[in-house]
């Protein structure tokens, strides 16, 4: 079942347009993996189909409900979830309550606080810890807890490993593996890591100035392939494996 | 000097309520209303209104307004306030001097020009006094001003501790797009803020004319000792504005024994004397930047107390 399409999306800052003419869809508990260089229209992408950006064109449908045209808020509430780069937690409040916020203001579902704390065990001795004295770990641990606290359909995440250490980046591509099986929710991720992306991703979309460049199943795609789409050394036509 | 204190402790709780809706409003929504001294005005004038033409006893009056007030600081933030942000931040500042203006002509138009005061509505309740063991007497206005403040400050307290709301407003203070992204609509929490700010300034405004004369263009005098309390005590922190209307209040009341023109002067001085002295710790010491300057916490909050309870484990 496909539960999110992305038709001929365009989108750009001022000038510049950094997304142009996407076009994509993710079945239900797929991951999607997005790679490319920087600059490459990844988070602008990731913004747009969050409702942060607003989109020059084309449209983004939800579950068959075109969900373009709301604003962040609402598209939560539909079932889109971003855990942005930077992890953007509220430093001030504790690991409870930006839980409790997401919960109570996303969807309803299996994701609760309790099944939260099942699957990201490292956060169960933090709840009553504020977030601005937490590690990069530990907050990129709280920012996708948040984000399953909405209970969303589609889960964007967006450069979850950036400035992690290795051993960081490792426990979390941990907990995000053992998300993989559970229900319906499809994964979008963002990564600058090749590899990580590769074996983490069901499917994975490679993305130059904009476009698709690249699209097809790790297992198939050729190294070559990759390398060639990443830095736009034949990017003529998009490539399917 | 005791007796100084004491009324100065007292008049803090009426800059307490005053100021809290200023605080509130930039500590949430990033906005100083410079309208904020005239919507108080206004909500004095509508009580009286009530008071005068309708017939209502003033508590009720009172009672009545404060919602009232809270429907028109939502309709501001609706209509006015949310589109002039967007405009950087000079817009808001022209656009609420200019609302300020216009309330002060519209309450001239509408009251005319004479002081006013509630103080005739409320029986002996404004000269009445206690008198304390120490042979001090403190006026019953006051008091019931000062318990009202300890009141409002801890029921707002309990809402932005304990209730979706306060959680709600508390994220949308913290990061309004990262709010977003929680399924917090960022554009109903900052109504909900300038409806309780304006609220606060109504209400504050009725309690200034039960213990003074008020007119038309007394607002920006209030805005003015409200923006002292706020700073003195720190923007976004409620209880610290208590703390500074009470400074401003002590500094005054004891400026008030040495002249009658010491009243105001005492408190702009020792405005200054706080802003002076973040200045120099923010600028020689770097010390919180400009959130230090104005009293706010530098971001991230990192307590010992909240390092020591975080495991080392997933540290990057």
């Amino acid at each position: 079942m496909t539960m999110l399409t992305v038709n001929n999306l365009v989108a750009g800052h001022g000038l510049l347009t950094a997304v142009r003419d996407v076009s994509f869809s993710v079945a239900a508990g797929e991951v999607l993996g997005i790679i490319g260089a920087n600059g490459a229209g990844k988070t602008t992408l990731f913004r747009t189909l969050a409702g942060v950006h607003p989109a020059s064109s084309g449209s983004i449908v939800l579950d068959g409900v075109d969900v373009t045209d709301l604003r962040p808020s609402r598209r939560v509430a539909s079932g889109i979830a971003m855990v942005p780069e930077g992890r953007r937690l509220f430093v001030d409040m504790t690991v409870r309550e930006n839980l409790q916020v997401a919960g109570e203001n996303g969807r309803s579902g299996a994701w609760t606080l309790s099944t939260v704390l099942e699957a990201l065990p490292v956060l169960a001795p933090l709840l009553d810890v504020v977030t601005g004295g937490l590690s990069g770990g530990q907050r990129q641990a709280v920012a996708i807890g948040r984000a399953l606290m909405s209970n969303p359909l589609v889960l964007l995440l967006d450069e979850v490993s950036l400035g992690l250490s290795p051993v960081a980046i490792e426990g979390l591509y941990k907990q995000l593996a053992g998300l993989k099986g559970r229900g319906d929710t499809a994964m979008i991720v963002v990564e600058q890591d090749l590899d990580r992306a590769m074996t983490f991703s069901d499917r994975v979309i490679c993305m130059l100035e904009g476009r698709i460049a690249l699209e097809g199943e790790p297992q198939v795609l050729c190294k070559q392939a990759i390398t060639d789409a990443y830095f736009g050394l034949a990017h003529g036509e998009m490539a399917h494996a | 000097m005791l007796d100084a204190l004491i009324q100065g402790i007292l008049l803090g709780g009426y800059y307490a309520i005053l100021a809290a809706g200023l605080s509130l409003m930039f500590g949430v929504v990033r906005f100083i209303n410079l309208a904020h001294g005239d919507l108080a005005i206004y909500g004095a004038y509508l009580v009286l209104f009530a008071v005068e033409v309708l017939g209502l006893s003033p508590w009720v009056a009172v009672a009545s307004v404060v919602p009232v007030m809270a429907l028109l600081g939502w309709l501001l933030q609706a209509t006015l306030f949310a589109r002039t942000i967007k405009g950087g931040f000079l817009l808001p500042l022209l656009t609420t001097f200019g609302l300020g203006a216009v309330l002060q002509n519209g309450m001239f138009g509408l009251f005319g020009s004479d002081t006013k005061s509630l103080g005739n509505h409320i029986g002996n309740l404004s000269w009445a006094s206690w008198q304390l063991p120490v042979g001090i007497s403190v006026g019953q206005l006051p008091v019931i001003t000062f318990a009202v403040a300890v009141a409002v400050l801890g029921s707002l307290q309990l809402v932005l501790s304990f209730s979706k709301l306060g959680r709600a407003i508390r994220a949308t203070s913290s990061d309004p797009e990262a709010a977003e992204l929680s399924g917090i609509d960022a554009r109903a929490v900052h109504r909900a803020a300038a409806a309780i700010a304006v609220a606060l300034a109504g209400l504050a405004g009725a309690f200034l004319a039960m213990r003074a004369l008020i007119n038309p263009y007394a607002g920006p005098t209030q805005l003015i000792f409200a923006f002292e309390a706020v700073v003195i005590g720190g923007i976004g922190s409620l209880w610290g504005t208590l703390v500074g209307g009470i400074v401003l209040g002590v500094a005054q009341s004891f400026g008030a024994t040495i002249s009658a023109q010491g009243f105001q002067l005492a408190g702009h001085l020792v405005f200054l004397g706080v802003l002076g002295g973040r200045l120099y710790l923010a600028h020689s010491r770097n010390l919180g930047g400009w959130r230090g300057v104005l009293g706010m916490p530098a971001l991230p909050l990192k307590s010992a107390t909240q390092l020591k309870k975080v495991t080392s484990e997933g540290r990057s």
